[in-house]
């Protein structure tokens, strides 16, 4: 029992550590990033290509004075960011990395724990990281802070059906929740690739998954020229720090749920799939994911609100049904 | 199975003391220096005129609605999509399909009805 206990322990500080860090550079990747789209430089003075840009950050964030604002609900404005990042990082619990390795002459599963309802916990804990930004929003006592968090919500829910779509039409292909299993059904063929069905909750899933990260286009919750900073206006120092943590933590978990939902987990492509092992099949497409999320950021305008919900509501919402219906007619006429 | 949730819950743990870990090197590192005006609620410059918590828009309100009914629909969908192949499996494709059919047309007309009556416009 011990033994179990710490080896769950080590699993966790080591993934944890591994996260916090992706996320960490993945603020530098995206600043670099924009700014080779904008023929810009982008940070490039601490370190060699800037590599030590967010360590300087994180430091600078620490050693920040932590004031509470006058007006503010005390409790639930510490609690709030607490929670963002927490539910950011809880969803890796679940979230495979790769078949099972050998190390120290045993066989280690490179998911923390499979369990058999793997995505439910995923949509669970996402719908949770929605309270953060609407008591952060809420208590801060400030118009744009409400306003920002009022959005936000509208947003999150509103998409939070789309995804829910999307991935039932995974599940009917999978025939289970666990995220193990729904990749090993991809073994043959990515669920990405089973047109039309497949292709289409591929993409409901990737909007649906922007909206949910509240990136650009979507990022009417932070539009800076209306809202200032939208829900974290009022929050400075490490605070503010947790809820970017959240935030660039669910753009790595949307990578990683679409490349473990539809783009095969650790299976590679037919013919060169076997040429690397599987965890660095996982990482490359996590990284294409990524990649994605700042190509759109750097291409895109924002979007209206009136545009967000009429595209949410009248376009993805009925085709997301129709897709879920259509999946189960195909599995059924199929097995014939 | 249940050492999986085990290892879901130290994970859990863990993440809160991640949390707030940074949180306890802040109240020691960070210094203070604090008086009035720093801690004046932020309104592009001017001092705060009236309560931030006022009255907003009230289709946030019918959007949270139809959000809860949908929600749940998706929510009985997960069971459905997990044993649909299994029933295909034993013949019952059809009927378990048929079954799941009525239910999103049901629901689809709740939508329809919602849209008609100009709820999922934003004014």
């Amino acid at each position: 029992m011990t033994g179990l206990l710490v080896e769950a322990l080590i699993k966790s500080i080591v993934l944890l550590l591994v996260l916090l860090t992706a996320t960490a550079y993945l603020t530098l990747l995206e600043r670099r990033l924009l700014a080779k789209f904008q023929l810009r430089f982008g940070p490039n003075r601490a370190g060699p290509l800037g590599l030590l840009q967010p360590l300087a950050d994180g430091l600078k964030l620490l050693f920040k004075e932590s004031f509470v604002p006058a007006q503010v609900d005390p409790i639930i404005y510490w609690l709030a960011p607490s929670i963002s990042m927490v539910t950011a990082l809880f969803v890796y619990a679940v979230i495979p990395f790769g078949p099972s390795i050998q190390l120290f002459g045993r066989s280690i599963p490179l998911v923390l724990a499979d369990v058999n309802v793997g995505i439910l916990v995923v949509l669970a804990t996402s719908s949770i990281g929605v309270y953060g930004i609407i008591l952060g929003g809420w208590s801060a006592s400030n118009k744009f802070s409400l306003l920002g968090s009022l959005r936000s919500s509208a947003q999150l829910i509103s998409y939070e059906l789309t995804l829910g779509l999307g991935v039932i039409a995974v599940v009917l292909l999978a025939g289970s929740l666990s995220m193990v299993q729904i990749v090993e059904a991809q073994r043959d063929l990515w669920f990405v690739f089973r047109f039309p069905y497949g292709t289409v909750a591929f993409m409901l899933f990737l909007i649906a998954g922007v909206a949910e990260t509240n990136r650009a286009p979507f990022d009417l919750p932070e539009a800076e020229q209306e809202l200032v900073a939208g829900y974290q206006t009022e929050y400075g120092g490490f605070k503010f720090a947790m809820f970017y943590i959240g935030e660039y933590m669910s753009v790595i978990t949307i990578s990683a749920l679409a490349t473990t939902l539809f783009l095969g987990g650790w299976y590679g492509p037919p013919v060169i799939g076997r040429w690397l092992p599987g965890i660095v099949w996982v990482i490359l497409k996590i990284f294409a994911g990524v990649f994605w999320f700042v190509w759109l950021r750097a291409t895109f305008p924002r979007v209206r609100h009136d545009q967000l919900m009429t595209l949410g509501w009248k376009v993805l919402l009925p085709v997301g049904l129709v897709n879920v219906l259509l999946a189960a007619v195909v599995l059924a006429l199929r097995s014939r | 199975m249940l050492l999986d949730w085990l290892y879901v819950a130290v994970f859990a743990v863990v993440g809160i003391i991640m949390a707030a870990l940074p949180l306890a090197v802040v109240w020691l590192l960070a210094p203070r220096a604090d008086y009035p005006q720093k801690r004046l609620t932020y309104e592009s410059g001017v001092v705060p005129f009236g309560q931030a918590w006022a009255q907003f828009n009230i289709r946030y309100y019918l959007f949270a609605l139809i959000f809860v009914l949908f929600e749940v629909e998706v929510i009985y969908l997960f069971p459905w999509a997990v044993v649909f192949r299994e029933f295909i499996n034993r013949q019952l494709g059809g009927f378990v399909f048929v079954e799941a059919l009525l239910f999103i047309v049901i629901l689809g007309m709740g939508l329809i009805y919602a849209w008609r009556k100009g709820a999922l416009e934003w004014v």
